[in-house]
């Protein structure tokens, strides 16, 4: 999988096996909040294209409309302009094949079933049959490493072990794309480098295509093949970042390499840009190499 | 602490009361308050004496009574909840009927007895009705709560997963909505029976609350007693009912609240 | 397109959207006899009819009567309530001692008292009072033993290892805890006062607005009826205002806003 990056702006990858199609497909994305007062707008322009089975993370300074991009993504958000398209089918509402994975996990789980009654009710509204379910929940449990835990309730558990609850519920849905919102931002810290290891590992068995959205930049850059670096509101992208630290990644390892260090000060720099109100890469000064 | 000491706890208190009024009440002569030992002594005969068990006051009284009670107050579930989901789940439609409900809430139920005469008369379908309209108010306006305060993470959720309307009432709205729900159906409970023995009071010709109130104006005191004291047990009995059916529906939020007060 | 229009003034809109649209109900369904106009007056003729009653002194003095029964009620049980909530729900002993008799007295109807009111005070305020003090007090007492029940152990523990009297514990610690149980209480049992009042004024004849409603049933005066309905209507809502509005000054200081204890 190739992902070209221009200057301002991505363009598109295309996977071999699509023919010139990519899963995900952004154009003119535009988000105004009305209602009270002033209209607020979000997000200004936003065009991208995320291939099949690629695995994108999204950063940006605080308020710059990540979440808002997010919903959007999902369904959840009407947009102002601009489209969406999910396997070249427009996005109007929440999509078929689509799973989302938010950064409440303790209130995206629903308190009155069970841990595999949470996990299995998207599919059981999807309409797979009883077998196949508990087949798919099965593994999905077993994949997060919570086999032994399926009849306990999400309350019961850690806020780790709810997190990863809700990723099984997303996996086993067998979605093309997973939208994850900053899933890991309420997590203590060596509960969240397992969980970014985890999300990796599902997301290579699974092949599903990942949109990350994320305020912590090493996490960005741990995860993904490519970094989209949002400008604050009203927000465009910045920067397209290809992250090329190849497929096998390991905590230690890959933190320490050089290149790690490279794109993250990079990142970062671009992300403190933004702060301060550059909207183009060409306005950004940049004063470390790279 | 040991079963003992419970059963102990449970009952010293009580024990201790009855007794104090046996005793305070033994020597009475006062025809309002007759001693608790004849009051005991009538309870059998009042209520459960006949040539055949169908001509005994409990059957022709109270097990009608009882009867009214629970078609109103399942009709008032089903419409209280019903409607309840309906109105809370669509913002606009609350907005137009919250003042409406509000005000009829505010109507003392028994006040509705008299205009219930009106169209219904005296039989009963009126008492049904007027139980149902009672208790239907604290459910609704419960489930509309419960509706209207589900976790907008939850619905967002349940709404990414594509849970179709139908399937969003039925594992969303409803579950969620139940605690609220059971409070609502509580106080409804508490209202019913009021109403049920104050329909009867008013304007009737057969029902505990009717014989109640003939015993107290044929000046038949130790039967009058023993009524009010059948009353106060209907009333325990239901609530304790109440409180076995809705535990299987509530187990879950006791754990819940805990996790959330321990602090996850 | 992006609307101006806040959110907030729609919800008024509607609301008085709903209010016009059930009067105009009411006058209509009567009017085109839908239903019998003998049973359901349109709302012109209730209207005329409240205004009419409102004009008679004796539809104030009813009112009067009623306010003074329900707040001697209120104030009795509350009072009763809250120290005996902080009483029992202080000593563990106490606590365990009455649990199974409050349990047993709570769902008792408090119109199974009626007969033995009657009896004891005929047609009296006391007798009505009977039935407001009985009902409310549990709706106050039940509170207030889950409030005290909230209070933080820690806290507690901390209070006593300073060799806090009772009374300073009970200022500082138990009472600020307990509060806005209090104040829910208090609305409760407001709201279930009123609704005693007004069925004991019915059924037993004690002077005040349920009296007034159950003589104009009896005379069939039916539109000056429904005006009585309609008053003891505004009377709750003002009562549920009226509590509502003291919770939140009482309240103010408070981060968070407690619900009702689950039944």
């Amino acid at each position: 999988m190739t992902a070209p990056t221009g200057p301002t702006g991505p363009t598109g990858p295309t996977s071999p096996t699509s023919p010139n199609r990519p899963m995900l497909d952004v154009r003119a994305l535009r988000k105004v909040y009305t209602g009270r007062g002033e209209p607020v707008e979000a997000i200004e322009d936003l065009s991208f294209d995320v291939a099949e089975g690629e695995l994108v993370c999204v950063v940006g300074p605080s308020g710059a409309g990540k979440t808002t991009l997010l919903r959007c993504l999902a369904g959840l958000l009407p947009a102002t302009s601009g489209e969406v398209a999910l396997a070249g089918t427009p996005v109007t509402g929440p999509p078929q094949g689509m799973a989302v994975v938010l950064q409440e996990y303790g209130r995206s789980l629903f308190p009155w079933m069970t841990v595999v009654q949470n996990v299995e009710l998207p599919l059981k509204e999807k309409g797979v049959p009883r077998a196949e379910r508990a087949r798919l929940v099965g593994e999905a449990l077993e994949a997060v490493g919570l086999a032994d835990v399926g009849r306990s309730y999400p309350w019961q558990l850690s806020g780790g072990m709810q997190q990863r609850v809700a990723i099984a519920r997303a996996a086993a849905y067998e979605p093309q794309v997973l939208l994850m919102d900053e899933p890991f931002a309420a997590v203590d810290a060596q509960t969240r480098f397992e969980l970014e290891d985890l999300v990796r590992a599902l997301w290579q068995r699974l092949g599903v295509t990942v949109v990350f959205v994320t305020h912590d930049i090493d996490e960005a850059i741990y995860l993904g093949e490519r970094v989209l670096v949002l400008s604050a509101r009203p927000t465009v992208i910045l920067e397209d970042v290809r992250v090329d630290l190849g497929a096998e990644r390991d905590q230690l390892d890959t933190r320490g390499a050089p290149e790690f260090a490279r794109l993250r000060t990079h990142v970062y720099e671009l992300v403190q840009q933004a702060k301060q109100g550059v909207r183009s890469l060409a306005d950004a000064r940049l004063t470390h190499a790279g | 602490m040991s079963a003992v000491r419970s059963v102990l706890y449970a009952v010293g208190l009580p024990l201790l009361l009855l007794a104090a009024w046996w005793v305070a009440t033994a020597d009475s002569e006062s025809p309002f308050n007759p001693p608790l030992s004849e009051i005991l002594a009538t309870f059998g005969p009042t209520w459960f004496s006949g040539d055949t068990f169908a001509d005994t006051r409990f059957v022709q009284d109270i097990l009608p009574s009882l009867g009214r009670l629970l078609v109103g107050y399942a009709a008032a579930l089903v419409v209280g909840i019903g409607l309840g989901v309906l109105i809370g789940a669509v913002r606009p439609l609350r907005e137009f009927a919250e003042p409406v409900l509000e005000f009829f809430r505010a109507i003392p139920p028994p006040v509705m007895v008299p205009v219930l005469m009106l169209f219904l008369g005296v039989g009963t379908s009126m008492r049904v009705f007027v139980i149902a309209t009672g208790a239907l108010w604290p459910i609704l306006l419960n489930t509309v709560e419960g509706v209207r305060g589900l976790d907008p993470v939850l619905q967002d959720t349940a709404r990414a997963f594509r849970l179709g309307r139908w399937g969003r009432v039925r594992r969303l709205m409803l579950p969620g909505a139940s605690p609220q729900i059971v409070t609502g159906a509580r106080q409804a409970l508490s209202i019913a029976i009021i109403l049920m023995v104050i329909s009867e009071m008013f304007a009737a010709r057969d029902g505990l609350g009717f014989s109640v109130v003939q015993f107290q104006r044929s000046f038949a005191i130790p039967e009058m007693w023993s009524g009010v004291i059948m009353l106060g047990l209907l009333g325990v009995l239901l609530s304790f009912v109440f409180r076995i059916a809705t535990g299987a529906v509530l187990a879950w939020y006791h754990g819940y609240l805990q996790a959330q007060r321990g602090g996850a | 397109m992006s609307s101006r229009r806040p959110v907030a003034h729609r919800a008024l809109w509607l609301g008085a959207a709903g209010v016009a649209t059930l009067l105009v109900v009411l006058q209509v369904v009567p009017s085109t006899g839908l239903v019998n106009p003998d049973f359901l007056p349109p709302t012109t003729q209730i209207l005329t009819a409240l205004v009419e009653r409102v004009q008679t002194p004796e539809f104030w003095t009813a009112l009067g009567d009623t306010l003074v029964t329900w707040i001697t009620g209120l104030a009795i049980s509350v009072v009763a309530g809250v120290v005996l909530g902080v009483v029992i729900g202080m000593v563990p002993f106490l606590r365990a001692a009455t649990a199974s008799t409050i349990e047993f007295l709570r769902p008792v109807p408090s119109v199974a008292l009626i007969p033995i009111a009657v009896l004891l005070w005929g047609t009296g305020m006391q007798a009505t009072l009977l039935l407001v003090v009985y009902a409310s007090f549990w709706q106050v007492l039940v509170q207030v033993l889950a409030g005290v029940q909230d209070v933080d152990p820690v806290a507690s523990d901390t209070a006593r290892s300073y060799r806090f009297s009772v009374l300073a514990r009970v200022r500082t610690l138990v009472w600020p805890t307990a509060l806005p149980y209090v104040m829910t209480g208090l609305r409760l049992g407001a709201a279930v006062a009123l609704i005693l009042t007004v069925t004991g004024e019915m059924l037993i004849g004690t002077p005040g607005i349920g009296k007034l409603l159950a003589v104009a049933r009896e005379s069939g005066a039916v539109p000056s009826m429904y005006a009585l309905v309609v008053v003891t209507g505004l009377l709750g809502v003002a009562v549920n205002l009226l509590a509502r509005a003291l919770e939140h000054r009482a309240l103010f200081w408070h981060p968070s806003v407690r619900g009702e204890v689950v039944a």
